[in-house]
C-alpha cells in the first residue's frame, strides 16, 4: 500500500532519513516471514515521528534498518543523502530493556559513549553530572542498574543516550514496561527534551493514545506483512499539555480516527 | 521467616563438629581398630608434631607452589584461549569435536606420560594442575564470551565502538562471571593435579607426605596429611571468594538486595 505523505509536497526541506520500496524477509525456522512490505516514508530534521500499529508489523524492523543493524532486502534507505550502511553513528537507539551494563554503575553506564568518544576523565565526569542532572537521576551515579527501579533505569538509558548526543533517536518502545504514571512523566519529558535539543525521533509503539500525544506525525502500520496504513499531522500544538490531552476535542477526534484504522487488525490476523 | 542469628548458627556448628569427633574418639578401638580408623586425638598430636616440626609446611608450600603454579599457568591460557575462540567463530567450530574429545578425557590419566616427559619434579605437577585448569577456564570463559547480549554489542557500536571498546567493556566484563566461576572451581583441581602428581612420584609435598604414611601403615599421618590438604583448600578457596567480591561489586549488591519475584 502507498504511504500518502501528510508533509506537504512543496517542503522545502529535504527528508532526513528516506525510506524507499523497503520490504525485508526474515528466515524463521526454515520458513521465509515477510515483516514489512513496501515502505515509503520521509522523516524530516526535527520532527517527532511516531509509528504505531500491531505488534510484529515490522515497525522496529524499520528502526533496526535505519540504524543499519542489518540491510533491507528490498529498497533503499538514506540518511542525510547517503545510504545507511551498518550501524548508523548518527543515530542512537533506545529499546524497551534498556540494555544497561550491570557491571557498571549509573555513572558508568552514562560515561560509556563518552570513554568511546576519548574524552579526559574529568570531562567525562563534568558531562556525566550534567546529563544526570538533566533525566533527573542526580545523586544516584553510583548505584548499579538492579538497584534501581524500572523509570529510573529508563532514565539512565536515556542520558547515555544523550549523552553521545546522536542527531536522531531511535526509540522503540521504551515506556513499555512503565506503569501509568510514570509513563505519561517519561513521555513528557521525552517530547520537552527532544524539542529543546531539536532531536529528529523515530518513536515506536503499539499505544495510539502514545503515538499521538507524543508525535508531530503519526504512522499507521497494519498488519502481517506490515504496510504503512496512513500517516497523519498530529493537529496538536507543538508545546502541547500532555497531561491535559485527555479534555481536548482534537486529541479525542484523531484517536478515535486512528483507532478506526487500527482495530479491524485486532480481529484480522488471529 | 525469621532468620537464626549468626552466633546461633555458629554454634550449631560447633555442636554438630565436637559430636563427629567425640564420636570418632569413641569408635577407635572400641567399634573399629584404632589401626584403620586412628583417633582424633593421636591425629592432632601427630599435625602439631607437624607443625612443630615445621614438616607440614614445607611439604604444604611445595604442594601450594605446585597447585597455584597450575592454577595460574592453566588459568591464564585458558582464559586467553577462552577469549580467543569465542571471538573467532570458525576456528571454534572447526576446532569444537577435537576440544570435547579432550575434554572428556580425566586429565589425573595424563600423569604417567607427564612423569615421562617433564620428570617427577615439581614442574610435572604443576603441568598436571595446569593442564585440569585450563579446560575448567577455558570452557568457562568461553561459554561467557559468546553469552555475551549481541543487543548490548550493537548498542555500543551504534555509540561508535570499535573492536577494542567491545573487548575491553563489553565482552570481557560481561564474561567475567563466568571465568570467575571457572576460577573458582579450578582451585581445588589445581589442588587434585598437584597432589594426584605428588601421590604417583615425588619425594616432597602434602601428596608425598601422605602415600608416605600410607605406605608405613600410619593411618594417624595420612589423616593429619588430609587435615593438612583440608584447610590449604579452604585457604584458596576463600583467597578467590575474596578477589570475585573485589572485582564484581555488582554481584554483591544484587544478593544482599531485597527479593522480588
Amino acid at each position: 500500500m502507498q504511504a500518502q505523505s501528510a508533509a506537504p509536497d512543496d517542503d522545502p526541506r529535504a527528508p532526513l532519513i528516506s525510506f524507499s520500496g523497503i520490504g525485508k524477509q526474515f528466515t524463521v525456522k526454515g520458513e521465509l516471514l515477510q515483516a514489512v512490505e513496501n515502505i515509503d516514508l520521509d522523516v524530516y530534521q526535527g520532527e517527532i515521528l511516531t509509528l504505531v500499529g500491531p505488534s510484529g508489523c515490522g515497525k522496529s524492523t524499520l528502526l533496526n534498518i535505519c540504524a543499519g543493524l542489518y540491510p533491507a532486502t528490498a529498497g533503499d534507505v538514506s540518511y542525510a543523502g547517503k545510504p545507511v550502511e551498518p550501524y548508523n553513528p548518527a543515530v542512537g537507539y533506545m529499546t524497551q530493556s534498556d540494555h544497561l551494563l550491570p557491571w557498571r554503575d549509573v555513572a558508568g553506564n552514562i560515561a560509556i559513549p563518552l570513554e568511546i568518544k576519548g574524552l579526559s576523565k574529568p570531562e567525562i565526569k563534568a558531562q556525566v553530572e550534567e546529563l544526570m542532572e538533566t533525566v533527573g537521576l542526580s545523586g544516584f551515579g553510583g548505584s548499579y542498574p538492579n538497584q534501581l527501579s524500572g523509570g529510573m533505569r529508563k532514565r539512565c538509558a536515556l542520558a547515555r543516550l544523550l549523552a553521545y548526543d546522536p542527531e536522531t533517536l531511535l526509540m522503540d518502545e521504551p515506556f513499555a514496561a512503565l506503569d501509568a504514571m510514570l509513563r505519561m512523566r517519561m513521555q513528557i519529558e521525552i517530547r520537552e527534551l527532544c524539542r529543546r535539543l531539536n532531536k529528529t525521533v523515530m518513536f515506536v509503539t503499539h499505544d495510539l493514545d502514545e503515538a499521538v500525544a507524543i508525535g508531530d506525525r503519526c504512522v499507521v502500520f497494519t498488519g502481517r506483512p506490515g504496510t504503512i496504513e496512513r500517516v497523519v499531522d498530529v493537529p496538536l500544538a507543538p508545546d502541547r499539555n500532555i497531561l491535559h490531552l485527555r479534555k481536548d476535542p482534537d486529541y479525542r477526534t484523531i484517536t478515535a480516527d486512528l483507532w478506526d484504522v487500527l482495530a479491524p487488525s485486532i480481529t484480522e490476523d488471529r | 521467616m525469621e532468620t537464626p542469628s549468626r552466633t546461633y548458627i555458629w554454634v550449631l556448628r560447633a555442636a554438630f563438629l565436637v559430636s563427629v569427633l567425640s564420636f570418632w574418639e569413641f569408635s577407635s578401638g572400641r567399634l573399629a581398630s584404632e589401626f584403620f580408623i586412628s583417633s582424633p586425638s593421636a591425629i592432632a598430636v601427630q599435625f602439631s608434631r607437624w607443625v612443630m616440626s615445621g614438616t607440614i609446611f614445607y611439604h604444604g608450600a611445595i604442594t601450594l607452589i605446585e597447585a597455584l603454579g597450575g592454577f595460574l599457568l592453566g588459568g591464564m591460557i585458558g582464559m586467553i584461549f577462552g577469549v580467543w575462540l569465542g571471538r573467532a567463530e570458525l576456528v571454534a567450530e572447526v576446532l569444537d569435536p577435537f576440544i570435547m574429545m579432550f575434554y572428556s578425557l580425566p586429565k589425573v590419566a595424563l600423569a604417567p606420560l607427564f612423569v615421562l616427559w617433564f620428570g617427577i619434579g615439581i614442574d610435572m605437577k604443576i603441568y598436571l594442575a595446569a593442564t585440569i585448569v585450563f579446560f575448567l577456564v577455558f570452557l568457562n570463559t568461553y561459554t561467557g564470551v559468546r553469552a555475551v547480549s549481541r543487543e548490548q554489542v550493537a548498542i555500543l557500536r551504534l555509540m561508535g565502538a570499535t573492536e577494542k571498546h567491545l573487548l575491553f567493556k563489553v565482552v570481557l566484563p560481561s564474561a567475567i562471571t563466568w571465568v570467575f566461576t571457572g576460577l573458582r572451581l579450578s582451585v581445588p583441581y589445581a589442588l587434585i593435579g598437584a597432589i594426584v602428581g605428588e601421590l604417583i612420584a615425588s619425594n616432597r609435598g602434602l601428596g608425598y607426605l601422605l602415600a608416605n604414611s600410607a605406605g608405613q601403615f600410619d593411618t594417624t599421618g595420612v589423616f593429619a596429611a588430609l587435615i593438612g590438604i583440608m584447610i590449604m583448600a579452604f585457604f584458596l578457596n576463600a583467597a578467590v571468594k575474596l578477589l570475585e567480591a573485589k572485582a564484581m561489586p555488582w554481584r554483591d549488591l544484587n544478593s544482599k538486595r531485597e527479593m522480588s519475584i
